[in-house]
């Protein structure tokens, strides 16, 4: 039962965006993808959830290649949350999120209200219901996209389910932020495994149970984020001075000088 | 909610207008027959009619009746989806090239008629094929054209759907140019769009597939409200994005050649319907699709009352009274989407 790439790689146009990674994620656990702009962490996200096709080698779920995966199965098992979101048209908040359902319905309507209404509010968007989505702001939209992909993922499949999240915080304020990771660290421990890309190294040392690097389209390190996470690591692929903290209550931070 | 107006109130309104618009193409024209006299006719209880009236009645008036009908509900669902498949609010068939397409294929099959002798097949049926193999070949270029990186191009795809309706007038001029007297009256009916020339035998050719097509449409509903998410988004979710837009492309080609082989070029039906009904019920394609049938029947067989009655005894095509209507609110539109564009 896992998530895994096999020698994957991505390329387009020519260009290598992706050089051939194997990676083997689990359940049950929160796994963060770091690395700078461009390292290729949406891609890999991408390959993982299928919507692109590997230039060379594989991905596998529960160890049957994505390719052979009916869309609406896989629908099922796996939701991606993507970077930019492009709905124009005026659906309200609360359908939006019933868009998420479209592969999952089997119950009744009163049901399926139920389940809209309880995502929108785990993701602390319940007062947004009934506005209209393209009046909303980027932070509010973000909520909303985050809740219509943890109801398409609510019901309990045949395998474990899975959820990919391409820079969830991107529009948080820091709250939300914090929110947003607790929310996807309660999923992991529900037995859904959550990979998330993410930018800022102290909310991967909070949060996550593992972290893969990549830097220029190649995995540069995997492992726990204290094992990983250091300084050395720090300049290496940001080419930035930092420090590594603990605190007296055991946790880990990673603070950034003023000028790098 | 947002949104005041009930689906129920919207759906009955509509439903009410196209009957009344029905009702107004029977009981008007030069020739007087009254409500009585309809209602009996059509009940099929005695016949009070005149052999002039029952020919009126039942030749012109109520072939053209339906005809305006079920173009009008056809192009609104064309448009719609249209608008759904490219994720763009501003594609109406006439825009985009499809509907120029069809009708100089359908030109080019009338004026070549004459060529071929022995002709097995009835023209109706061959001037229909000739627009949906015109109308699918437009469409296939233009959003060829239209297409970067996987993602249609809102201005491009307005610019292609430009310059092939520019082409398709050309080579209508050129066919008319050529063309004997009964063709180039036909052509001048497919430039400008009229539903005059609609009789039962090219009813009994379309009616039936386009009712069948938007059907077919209504059915893909859920999957349409996904796609406009985006394309990889309803991918996620467990639509398949090509087959799903390959499928709704055809079927709104259809229904948009079918009517062009009926009566020309109508345009901004497919704009002005869906848009209104957005705005009134929101972009939910399951009840988006059935009331924009809805509307567009109603809408269309008001324009062709007016096109009928407006200038008696001459005629109107009631292309050009959609044209008229359809647009100033398209600029409208634009003006609106200039200030807002999600809102559009």
């Amino acid at each position: 039962m896992s998530l895994r790439t096999l020698e994957a790689s991505y390329a387009a146009r020519g260009r290598e965006l992706l050089a051939a990674t194997s990676v083997d994620f689990a359940p049950g656990r929160l796994h963060a993808i770091v690395g700078p702009n461009g390292a290729g962490k949406s891609t890999l996200l991408r390959l993982l959830a299928g919507e692109w096709r590997p230039s060379r080698g594989s991905v596998a779920l529960d160890g049957r290649d994505l390719r052979e995966w009916a869309p609406a199965a896989l629908a099922r098992r796996r939701a991606l949350l993507p970077q930019q979101h492009s709905l124009s048209f005026p659906f309200t908040a609360a359908e939006v999120v019933a868009l998420g359902r479209l592969h999952t319905r089997r119950h009744k309507a009163e049901v399926e209200r139920a389940i809209v209404a309880e995502a929108l509010a785990s993701c602390g968007a319940a007062q947004l219901a009934g506005r209209l989505y393209p009046q909303l702001s980027g932070g509010e939209r973000a909520r909303v996209q985050l809740a219509r992909v943890l109801a398409q993922i609510r019901d309990e499949a045949d395998g474990a389910r899975w959820l990919l999240l391409d820079e969830p915080t991107a529009h948080l304020d820091l709250a939300f932020q914090h929110a947003c990771l607790r929310l996807a660290r309660e999923w992991s421990r529900c037995g859904v495994g959550v990979i998330a890309v993410l930018h800022d190294p102290n909310l991967v040392l909070a949060y996550a149970d593992d972290v893969l690097v990549l830097d220029a389209g190649r995995a540069v390190a995997v492992g726990a984020p204290r094992d990983v996470l250091d300084a050395a690591l720090m300049r290496q692929v940001f080419g930035l001075a930092a420090r590594r903290i603990e605190l007296a209550d055991g946790t880990h931070w990673l603070a950034v000088g003023a000028d790098g | 909610m947002n949104r005041p107006t009930s689906l129920a109130l919207v759906g009955g309104t509509l439903g009410a207008a196209v009957l009344a618009s029905l009702a107004w193409a029977l009981l008007t024209g030069p020739l007087a027959i009254d409500a009585a006299q309809v209602a009996a006719a059509l009940t099929g209880a005695a016949n009070r009619l005149g052999a002039a009236q029952h020919t009126v009645l039942f030749d012109l008036r109520l072939p053209r009746a339906l005809a305006a009908l079920t173009i009008g509900g056809a192009l609104a669902v064309a448009g719609c989806t249209f608008q759904a498949v490219l994720r763009n609010p501003l594609a109406d068939p006439s825009f985009i090239g499809v509907s120029g397409g069809a009708a100089v294929s359908a030109a080019a099959c009338l004026a070549g008629l004459h060529l071929v002798p022995s002709l097995t097949l009835p023209p109706q049926l061959l001037i229909a094929l000739g627009a949906l193999l015109g109308g699918l070949g437009a469409a296939v270029l233009v959003l060829r054209i239209a297409r970067l990186d996987g993602d249609t191009q809102p201005i491009t795809l307005l610019l292609a759907g430009l310059a092939v309706n520019a082409f398709a007038a050309g080579l209508l001029g050129l066919i008319a140019y050529g063309a004997s007297d009964p063709t180039l009256r036909a052509i001048t009916l497919w430039l400008f769009g009229s539903l005059g020339r609609a009789g039962w035998t090219e009813l009994a050719v379309a009616m039936p597939l386009m009712v069948v097509a938007s059907l077919l449409l209504w059915r893909q509903a859920a999957s349409l409200n996904a796609l406009l998410l985006g394309e990889a988004e309803a991918a996620h979710i467990g639509v398949d994005v090509a087959r799903l837009k390959r499928g709704c492309i055809a079927l709104a080609v259809v229904c948009t050649a079918l009517s062009v082989a009926l009566a020309g070029v109508i345009g901004f039906i497919g704009l002005m319907v869906p848009h209104m009904l957005r705005l009134l019920v929101g972009p939910d394609h399951r009840a988006l699709l059935p009331l924009s049938f809805l509307g567009g029947a109603a809408l269309l067989g008001a324009a062709d009352n007016v096109a009928r009655l407006a200038l008696q005894p001459a005629e109107v095509p009631v292309g050009i009274v959609c044209a008229l209507l359809g647009a100033p609110f398209f600029l409208g539109l634009l003006l609106r989407w200039r200030r807002s564009p999600e809102l559009a």
